[in-house]
């Protein structure tokens, strides 16, 4: 530059010559300022992907230059988000770039000291013939006499935060290799949600969508830590606030949420079916139920069984409880005159045990519990065994005065809630509920669910804008890995995994699935259909379509009896595929001893999680208790590709399928888990072709063609979703499920997806900015079923089809177009009149009358009783946590729930509790909760600087007055020890966390976050190492949000010293292999 | 970059719907690639920044107010609707309260970090903003007491001074800071100063009405020790619970005074000076 130019840039010449004589504005800006731009400006191009942490599903805006990624903020257009991001989601662009990812895959060998690194190729190859022989080694044909045709050797966890695709591949492989063992956090998470939402109303999801909750007159928050697990979310709260609603907060804590709310209730956790039992009293003693909804929309006039007897009459179990085995026949329970169809015309008994061992639950995640159609009833509501009697009686005994006693809550603060509820429900108000894992981690967490079922039936709310349940789910996919399941009791689309018998055909096998009336009627042709696309042109009518193919369940094959397996060294080999059970699961010190048995394990993730090195230097080793070189366990670390780097699809908390597209390639050896499951397949079937053994008939016949792209050979995820979503026999996409055949001219890899590649378009990738609809956003990807938003959304007009008042109008019959018109696509057939009665005969959609707003149920109807589908009871009842400082208030004589699946074994034993000797050593509850700053198990939060600075260590929260009774010293350490193990955690005295008067004594509680482990940026010890493995009998879902423990000062022994305080504290409180395992006091 | 001025834009922060998540302060970081700065503990609630600095320019405070003593009373009001009072209406269920308020460099219309800096990096921008040119600063220091809040810090390791741009480069490409744009209830909002600023006096008068009468707007008034803040708030609570500076004032405020003052003294010290040469004194012959 010359001479003249430099003087004439000069800041001293600009003072004088410029507008800016004090030098202090655009004279003083130097060059570099001058040309400063955004790198959102001077990226390549911009990539619109979706979040990879929670199940908000917020949008994101993906920069790219120079083939890396440079930025990751908010997309603006996405309805759900509005191009806003919590901490987590901001930290993205530090998870998917930042030095803490791995690139290379590492091996360990058996009694190995350290990891090598190893080669990609060398080590597919080297675990597809760890499959293959281990399958080999462990097959089984048969069990107790019946086919199973399966391996109990091999087992698989890990899903939700992986893309549908993918899901799908991992389960259809796995499946075409006799796996039953496949699993992922949905188990751990809101598997109970399925099993009680899908029992209530038909389908096992979030009934709503957060963005309706504006509309909502009163939100009750509850089991939910709403503004700190799902901050985005959460703004449509804060709208709904903004409009004049009363948010209230339930909660054993005071957490950001409570800040936030009108009304914070401080709850003993462990107590909530208390509470909605009391609410749900209140409502029918008052009879403050919305009378014209409930008696046309659910089963309340419907009558019961003769030969069912409640909880209040058999001191707190209902009828057909077999004691010794720990289930119930559920025959009294069902609707009078009902008898439904078992598999074979005998008894079986040892079939039965196996299905109640199972839990059949989560098959109602779309298609109700099986019952008839049309049962008598009684529309006065009168009759003693009609369901308004049986739950009015049920509930008698749940007064303000109980709900103060067993849950601490005043009974003023508790009579609040009630008016909240009731004032802003009926016509022209609604409510809404929105929980979380505070209800479903509980022995009877279904129960939890179906309570608010009930009573949000009750008021009128579901099906309405702003009412219904809005279940928050926890990872970017887990409503996706629960539809499309990695679950070893389902398949797609809620399908249920059939069980091994005799005689169990494909057309037994469906009949004592579907229902009579309404759309789970056709499940043959679902069903079919699945087997098509699994199996293609090998499965023929002549074979049932492969259906011998699948393997079989005799019992239950949950992540925690996987476990159990490993420690009995059945189960050999082990995937983890983005899930930490070494923090992340119930006893983890079980969890790692399981793996410790294992011959090999695979783990695919970002950076070395706990589950990937605790041979080296977990706490374990830390303890002595195992040995490097005694571990013989052979371990595999794959690098895993980030949500940037690959295309697929998330399905959101609100069953909203959204497509991320790839920015850029993954680097090194990380590989997506689509591209792993695929070449794995490829190369086992390769090694396997022309085999004529039969045990591997299966997996030859096995569909596995899948288009490949790019210099890596990755499978083209658009095609993985064009499967999921059905093709009919001239091999167009279909539109709707409606189109499915049971003749095996259609395939489809999941029924209630079909729909998402209508037209051949990818309606998940569907981007119109929300700026440019309403709050329903329908052009913005694609929910499941059919794009219907607010489910059962026929419930929001009246019996005669006009809607209940204007303020809250969402869906109506148009008597002139013949057809129904609203907001939404209706939940319902588009031209039944609100006043069809259906033929007597008339089966299947045809069957459902004009005001039959729960399509997917047996009987069209809401169900304030289940006379079928849970293994707990049609009604939901108080208990008691497993592990407990106090006796059942209700019934002393039932002080847990009596089908509650206990697996008491060295390691994880029980407390004694309420009255029983030795409570005493553990007096505190403890309940287990989650932190805005961190994810889960931390393998997406700790290894990250920015939001491990947020919150940097592990802590618990106790009240001043616990400190002081312990003498805890804030900021110090202290030691919080239970049956299972012991844990040290720095101490934050609060007042947020309150002790509470329950059954006329004080007792405290105990917050531990869950994030921490020993690895990463940000360490500490794991929650999970305290909570014992005590499973909900129909999701087998574990509690850990309501246990005791006791607490002291100071650190934890280090070495032996620590599992020898955890076993003096046995001793001391008399622990025995049977103490906490009895079916009634 | 226009050399001509632009419209005034800055902060409104309404600390009322904060959710005290931090993902202002981790969007920041992200953006302009700030390093983390201190993984301990603190034991002040969920405030694990704690304050504001050189590598913290988004500071999330959380304040515990369990009981009405610690804080001035609300009065008991009407219901606002059928539901019942709100916002702390006493008994067990309503003496709580946690006040969350994500903290950032105020861009005083008087700065005096800029007033002080000897080489030209702190400059005003055309959109009325004060930022540091990293490419000038010499590291003297000088911004560091200046400030009356506390804010702008020089890195130990680099030992520039650091501070919040008000994401400046983005501003001039027609985008929104990166915090405003992450902030899930927009707490954060970001715009021009005199619309923020009728926004801000809206919303106080709409919490007045609902009861809760502490709330007040802090740094909005152009007549403050600072001439107003680019960047203003509003509280649930006196500044100094959150941290604040309850009356800040320029500190460069006093320097024409202080200039005449010493201009005053210098001239009499002169003049006496001449006049004792001026003036026959004893002694002299």
């Amino acid at each position: 530059m010359g001479v003249s130019d430099r003087f004439r840039e000069w800041p001293v010449y600009r003072q004088l010559k410029g507008e800016d004589r004090l030098g202090r504005g655009s004279a003083a800006k130097s060059r570099h300022t001058e040309r400063l731009r955004p790198r959102t400006d001077t990226a390549d191009h911009v990539t619109q992907s979706i979040c990879p942490y929670c199940a908000v599903g917020c949008g994101q805006q993906v920069y790219v230059k120079d083939d890396k990624v440079v930025q990751i903020e908010g997309d603006p257009a996405s309805p759900v988000s509005r191009g806003r991001l919590c901490p987590k989601g901001s930290a993205t662009l530090q998870l998917t770039t930042g030095p803490a990812r791995r690139h290379q895959v590492l091996h360990r060998a058996p009694h190995g000291s350290d990891w090598e690194p190893l080669d990609l190729e060398t080590a597919m190859d080297m675990v597809a013939d760890r499959v293959i022989a281990t399958r080999r080694d462990t097959w089984e044909w048969e069990r107790d006499g019946v086919r199973t045709a399966r391996t109990m050797g091999i087992a698989s966890l890990g899903g939700a935060t992986l893309d549908n695709e993918e899901n799908y591949l991992i389960k259809k492989l796995l499946t075409g290799l006799g796996v039953v063992q496949v699993e992922n956090q949905a188990r751990v998470c809101h598997s109970s949600t399925v099993a009680g939402l899908g029992t209530s109303f038909g389908r096992g999801g979030a009934t709503t969508f957060m963005q309706d909750l504006q509309h909502s007159d009163c939100i009750v928050i509850q089991g939910s830590n709403y503004a700190e697990a799902h901050p985005v979310g959460f703004q449509w709260v804060m709208e709904a606030k903004a409009r004049g609603a009363y948010i209230i907060h339930v909660d054993p804590r005071y957490t950001r949420t409570s800040a936030l709310a009108d009304l914070h209730v401080p709850i003993r956790a462990g107590s909530d079916i208390a509470f909605l039992g009391g609410i749900i009293n209140h409502v029918l003693t008052e009879e403050k139920d919305f009378r014209e909804y409930v008696l046309h929309y659910t089963n309340a006039a419907t009558l019961v069984s003769e030969d069912f007897r409640d909880t209040e009459d058999l001191d707190g179990v209902f009828s057909g409880l077999d004691e010794e085995k720990g289930h119930y026949d559920p025959h009294s329970w069902q609707y009078e005159g009902v008898q439904v169809q078992q598999p074979t015309g005998e008894a079986d008994e040892q079939y039965e045990d196996r299905v109640h061992a199972a839990g059949g639950a989560e098959a109602h995640g779309s298609g109700g519990a099986r019952t008839a159609p049309r049962a008598p009833a009684d529309p006065t509501l009168r009759h003693p065994r009609c369901v308004y009697q049986v739950l009015k009686r049920h509930f008698a005994r749940y007064t303000p005065e109980l709900v103060e006693d067993v849950c601490g809550v005043p009974r003023d603060t508790f009579l609040r809630v009630c008016a909240a509820l009731t004032a802003n429900s009926g016509r022209e108000r609604t409510s809404s509920f929105a929980y979380a894992v505070g209800w479903t981690q509980h022995s009877v967490g279904s129960q939890y669910i179906r309570a608010a079922s009930i009573l949000q039936l009750l008021l009128g709310n579901i099906g309405r804008p702003g009412g219904g349940i809005q279940a928050l789910r926890g990872h970017a996919s887990i409503q996706g890995s629960s539809d499309i399941p990695t679950l070893f009791n389902l398949l797609p689309g809620y399908l249920p995994m059939p069980h091994a018998h005799k005689h169990l055909d494909l057309d037994t096998f469906v009949g004592t699935t579907r229902t009579e009336k309404g759309f789970w009627a056709s499940m043959r042709a679902y069903f079919v259909s699945l087997l098509k696309a699994y199996y293609g042109d090998a499965a023929t009518e002549d074979n049932d379509f492969c259906f011998d193919h699948l393997p079989r369940l005799t019992g239950s094959h949950s992540t925690y009896e996987t476990v159990m397996a490993q420690l009995d060294g059945t189960c050999k080999g082990y995937f983890l595929m983005g899930e930490n059970p070494a923090v992340g699961s119930a006893n983890t010190r079980l969890q790692r001893l399981g793996m410790a048995g294992l011959d090999w394990l695979v783990v695919r993730d970002f950076s070395l999680i706990e589950s990937a090195t605790w041979w080296q230097d977990g706490p374990e080793i830390e303890s002595g208790e195992l040995r490097t070189e005694d571990i013989g366990t052979e371990v595999f670390f794959f690098p895993a590709a980030a949500h940037t780097e690959k295309s697929g699809s998330f399905t959101n908390t609100n069953r909203w399928v959204q497509w991320h597209h790839a920015a850029v390639e993954p680097e090194g050896d990380a590989r997506s888990d689509l591209w792993f499951t695929y070449h794995l397949g490829r190369r086992i079937k390769e090694k396997l072709a022309g085999s004529t053994d039969p045990m591997d008939r299966a997996i030859l016949d096995l569909s596995w063609e899948y288009p490949v792209d790019g210099p890596l050979a990755e499978p083209v995820a658009d095609a993985v979703l064009a499967e999921i979503n059905g093709h009919g026999p001239d091999g167009r996409p279909l539109t709707a499920y409606t189109e499915l055949k049971d003749d095996g001219s259609t395939r489809c890899g999941c029924w209630i997806y079909c729909g998402v590649y209508a037209d051949g378009v990818n309606q998940a990738a569907r981007k119109k900015p929300g700026s440019q609809q309403d709050w329903v956003a329908a052009e913005w990807a694609w929910a499941w079923p059919a794009n219907r938003r607010i489910l059962y959304n026929r419930a929001s007009a009246a019996p005669d089809g006009t809607p209940w008042s204007e303020r809250k109008a969402y869906l109506w019959w148009d008597a002139d177009a013949g057809r129904w018109d609203g907001h939404d696509v209706p939940d319902f057939i588009p031209d039944r009149a609100p006043d069809f009665v259906p033929d007597d005969n008339a089966t299947g959609p045809q069957a459902l009358r004009g005001d039959d707003p729960f399509i997917m149920q047996a009987d069209g109807k809401g169900w304030l009783y289940a006379p079928a589908g849970l293994e707990d009871g049609p009604m939901p009842t108080h208990y008691e946590p497993q592990d407990s400082p106090f006796t059942n208030a209700l019934y002393p004589a039932t002080p847990r729930s009596p089908t509650r699946q206990v697996l008491s074994r060295e390691g994880n034993r029980y407390h004694p509790s309420g009255d029983e000797p030795g409570a005493g050593v553990y007096p505190y509850i403890v309940t287990t909760h989650r932190l805005t700053e961190h994810f889960t198990a931390g393998g997406m939060s700790r290894w990250s600087p920015y939001l491990s600075e947020l919150q940097p260590e592990f802590f618990c929260e106790v009240s001043p007055q616990l400190a002081a009774e312990r003498g805890l010293e804030p900021d110090g350490w202290a030691t919080i020890v239970t049956a299972r193990n012991a844990i040290e955690a720095r101490v934050l005295v609060t007042e947020r966390i309150r002790p509470l008067t329950v059954q006329g004594r004080t007792v405290h509680q105990i917050g531990l976050p869950f994030h921490w482990g020993p690895n990463g940026v940000s360490t500490g010890d794991a929650a999970n190492e305290l909570v014992a493995i005590v499973l909900d009998p129909n999701a087998h879902i574990q509690e850990d949000k309501a246990l005791t423990a006791d607490i002291r000062p100071g650190r934890r022994p280090r070495g032996p010293d620590l599992p020898r305080l955890v076993a003096e504290y046995r001793r001391r409180a008399g622990i025995t292999d049977t103490t906490g395992t009895e079916t009634r006091a | 970059m226009s050399a001509g001025s632009e419209e005034r834009v800055g902060f409104f922060t309404d600390t009322s719907v904060c959710i005290g998540c931090k993902a202002c302060e981790v969007a920041c970081k992200e953006w302009n690639a700030i390093p983390e700065d201190g993984l301990s503990l603190s034991g002040m609630s969920y405030d694990n920044t704690q304050a504001l600095g050189a590598s913290t320019w988004r500071h999330v405070a959380f304040i515990e107010q369990p009981r009405p003593e610690g804080r001035t009373e609300l009065p008991l009001t009407e219901p606002a609707s059928a539901n019942g009072p709100r916002h702390g209406d006493g008994g067990p269920a309503g003496d709580m309260r946690w006040l969350m308020s994500s903290d950032v460099c105020k861009h005083c219309t008087h700065a005096a970090c800029l007033d002080v800096c000897p080489t030209g990096s702190l400059f005003r921008t055309e959109f009325g903003t004060v930022v540091v040119q990293e490419d000038i600063c010499n590291g003297c220091g000088y911004c560091v007491p200046a400030c009356p809040y506390g804010v702008i810090e020089q890195r130990p390791d680099d030992g520039r001074a650091f501070k919040c741009t008000l994401c400046y480069d983005r501003l001039g490409a027609g985008q929104e800071p990166a915090c405003a744009k992450a902030c899930p209830t927009e707490s954060i909002r970001f715009g021009p100063l005199d619309e923020l600023r009728e926004r801000a006096a809206l919303r106080v008068d709409q919490l007045h009405k609902e009861g809760v009468t502490e709330a007040r707007l802090y740094g909005h008034d152009p007549d403050n020790g600072v001439g107003g803040d680019g960047a203003f708030f509003l509280l649930l609570d006196r500044p100094e619970v959150y941290g604040l500076p309850p009356d800040p004032v320029v500190t460069t405020r006093d320097l024409p005074t202080m200039w005449k003052h010493a201009g005053a003294a210098a001239l009499s010290l002169l003049g006496g000076l001449a006049l004792s040469f001026a003036l026959p004194g004893r002694g002299r012959r």
